[in-house]
């Protein structure tokens, strides 16, 4: 492998380590942070007849876990295409 | 329509058109059998990888166990959702880019070594077996419950169907079956909970119906109502209940993260699409798929646990002398008694059902002429199952519930099915033992492997173990400690060896079978457990369920610390590690 294309590999994998790194900090806010730590403290808000914190645990997660996966699909996909790595 | 009638209709129209796709999508290669042909539409794949993963536990007893636990059930819902974001960012792209068959080869050949896949084909097997009894058992109860066939019968028929698709058809076979059965299984789930939503808030989403106000009771929000409701019976809050610490919770919710995670039979459902960018989409899609059911399945639990009160008090809360009558009981608990998972006690002369918390009564029950029928057992099985009959629901509902509940597990049961052959004839028989096969007797070992998988599944769901509960943590424990952990170190660190991953996978497995061991007795054999499994004799207050996060942290420090004290891992596996990490690598 040439050293140019090395260093090309060596930064597209950089790249997507900042991306997953960026994702999974959000995964462990709505995943844990918000709902499990923070519960007592969210629950003190309410959202319609939902407790915040019961509801970030039995709803809002999941729907932040679902976007999570698709931005980054999203974002990966326009990554490969940068460093012209993509499928056909 | 009689009910009886209506069930055998509905649940009979399924089964014909599982076996019908089956004979159309018949496997003719090794690829066909083990991954479909890598030829399945993201969305296609999707949908077919949720109703893989929706088990009997999530259709039938997800929504009870959240009735019970309210609060501390979420780490259910959490952990077995909050898991994909896991597979979809750190394994499966990877994998898929890797385009073998099987889990077990991808960490034989990234580890260069046979001993590694040995070792990853266990895990495979014992975390599969676990999961496939129960699948069987959820078959054979919705059987012998909505049929009232014999357990046996049921079971035959079951394992009939399943063979017919899985065995004929393979990946490809089970794939355009578990969509079918995804769409069974999201109305017989999602019908019922839109018309109980309905009746009691007015909301036709029950994701928005949980949080609405009651009808008909000017502006009382429902989870304040059961709130004040189980409170009222010496139950806690429903919204604020907790059965674990903070760290336990965390910890357990990890634990089921990771392990969904790491699950083979999920995994492996992302080598049947055709790029890796359809991958990382198709995890996307499978928990869409997922989340329809997850989001309603906490309105349904709460529902029900609404439902049920209502139906035990009708006078209201704190007036015995309202309280049901035991013989004007609806018909569902009479049902329901005859299986005994719900029970009654007579404790006196009284007529009526007295239901509150036994071991806290409430203030009220003190004054109170009590004498009369106590619930003695009520399983939380029952609260998906009976749910319809609860709310007194048309006929058809129910019959679509019974297809739904088996169409969960017939799904199931046929990816683990898939997963222990594969194991079996591409690992053990083709990796291993005889290299030379050729691909038609390896097709042949696949299916019969899966012949006998299907055998003695249906033996130990006839003669269950007795302790499937805690076997379920088991196998969450398993994957988490062992599988998730190498397989990201084998795409996240380049210098991970071989040494490393065999000691991490083994020091991850012993450490959390050890742990369970002692608190559920060796091998789960009662009375030879050594410590007490409450949180004052728990290991730095950690419980037994949670605990395979703590294996996983073991497995990579482990692996790390071996790796370092090692030689690298040779130039030809770097390079595979650079590829497995690029889409399109073939230019290098």
């Amino acid at each position: 492998m040439n050293t140019k294309l090395q260093e090309q590999r060596s930064a597209y994998w950089k790249a997507n380590l900042r991306i997953l790194i960026g994702c999974l900090i959000v995964w462990f806010i709505a995943g844990y942070v918000l709902p499990i730590f923070m519960v007592d403290v969210l629950n003190l808000i309410s959202l319609g007849g939902y407790p915040l914190g019961f509801w970030m645990a039995q709803q809002g997660s999941i729907y932040v876990f679902l976007m999570l996966i698709f931005f980054y699909a999203w974002r990966m996909n326009r990554l490969d295409r940068k460093f012209d790595v993509h499928e056909e | 329509m009689d009910l009886k009638l209506m069930i055998y209709l509905v649940v009979g129209a399924t089964f014909a058109l599982y076996i019908g796709i089956a004979i159309w999508a018949r496997a003719g290669s090794t690829g066909e059998f083990y991954v479909a042909g890598k030829g399945v539409n993201p969305v296609a794949n999707g949908m077919a990888t949720a109703a893989d993963w929706m088990s009997a536990a999530s259709f039938i007893s997800m929504a009870g166990l959240i009735a019970f636990l309210g609060y501390s059930g979420s780490v259910y819902l959490m952990g077995w959702t909050g898991g994909y974001v896991l597979m979809a960012l750190l394994l499966a792209p990877y994998l898929r880019k890797f385009g073998k068959f099987t889990v077990p080869q991808f960490v034989g050949d990234r580890f260069y070594s046979n001993t590694a896949r040995i070792v990853a084909v266990i895990c495979l097997l014992v975390i599969s077996i676990t999961y496939v009894i129960g699948q069987m058992r959820g078959v054979g109860i919705a059987f012998s419950r909505f049929l009232e066939v014999d357990l046996l019968w049921g079971l035959i028929a079951g394992m009939g169907v399943v063979f017919v698709y899985a065995v004929l058809g393979g990946m490809k076979g089970i794939t355009y079956t578990q969509i079918a059965q995804y769409v069974v299984m999201i109305f017989a789930y999602t019908v019922p909970a839109i018309f109980i939503s309905l009746q009691l808030t007015g909301h036709f989403l029950p994701q928005t119906g949980l949080g609405g106000t009651l009808s008909g009771q000017d502006g009382m929000y429902l989870l304040n109502a059961l709130d004040q409701t189980l409170v009222d019976l010496g139950f806690n809050e429903y919204t604020t209940n907790r059965n674990l610490s903070t760290m336990n919770i965390f910890l357990l919710t990890m634990a089921l993260m990771i392990g969904t995670a790491g699950l083979p039979h999920v995994i492996i459902r992302f080598f049947t699409v055709p790029r890796v960018r359809d991958a990382r989409k198709s995890a996307g899609w499978a928990l869409v798929f997922i989340s329809i059911l997850y989001t309603t399945a906490p309105a349904v639990g709460a529902m029900a646990m609404y439902n049920l009160i209502d139906t035990f008090h009708p006078g209201g809360v704190g007036n015995p002398e309202a309280a049901m009558v035991y013989e004007d009981r609806p018909q569902w608990m009479r049902t329901w008694e005859e299986t005994g998972l719900l029970q009654f006690e007579q404790e006196g002369d009284g007529e009526r059902v007295h239901y509150y918390n036994y071991k806290n009564p409430p203030a009220w029950t003190e004054e109170a002429e009590l004498d009369g029928y106590t619930v003695a057992n009520l399983d939380r099985d029952i609260m998906v199952l009976a749910n319809p009959e609860i709310a007194s629901l048309p006929n058809w509902v129910i019959a679509l519930v019974a297809a739904g509940g088996i169409a969960a597990a017939l799904s199931t049961a046929a990816g683990l099915l898939l997963a222990i052959s594969s194991a079996i004839s591409h690992d053990l028989l083709k990796g291993v033992f005889m290299p030379k096969i050729s691909e038609k007797n390896e097709l042949m070992a696949g299916r019969l492997a899966m012949v006998a998988a299907i055998l003695l599944a249906g033996y130990l769901g006839l003669n269950p173990p007795g302790f499937a509960a805690e076997v379920v943590a088991l196998a969450f424990g398993l994957a988490a400690s062992s599988l998730f952990p190498v397989l990201m170190m084998g795409i996240f660190y380049k210098r991970m060896n071989r040494q490393g991953a065999i000691a991490g996978m083994l020091v991850g497995i012993s450490i959390t079978l050890i742990y369970i061991f002692l608190y559920k007795g060796w091998f789960f054999f009662p009375g030879t457990a050594m410590l007490a499994d409450n949180p004052d004799g728990w290991l730095l207050g950690i419980a037994p369920q949670g605990f395979g996060t703590v294996g996983a942290i073991f497995n990579v420090i482990t692996a790390f610390v071996v790796s370092k004290l090692t030689a690298p891992p040779p130039k030809e596996i770097q390079d595979l590690v650079e590829s497995v990490r690029v889409p399109r690598a073939d230019t290098a």
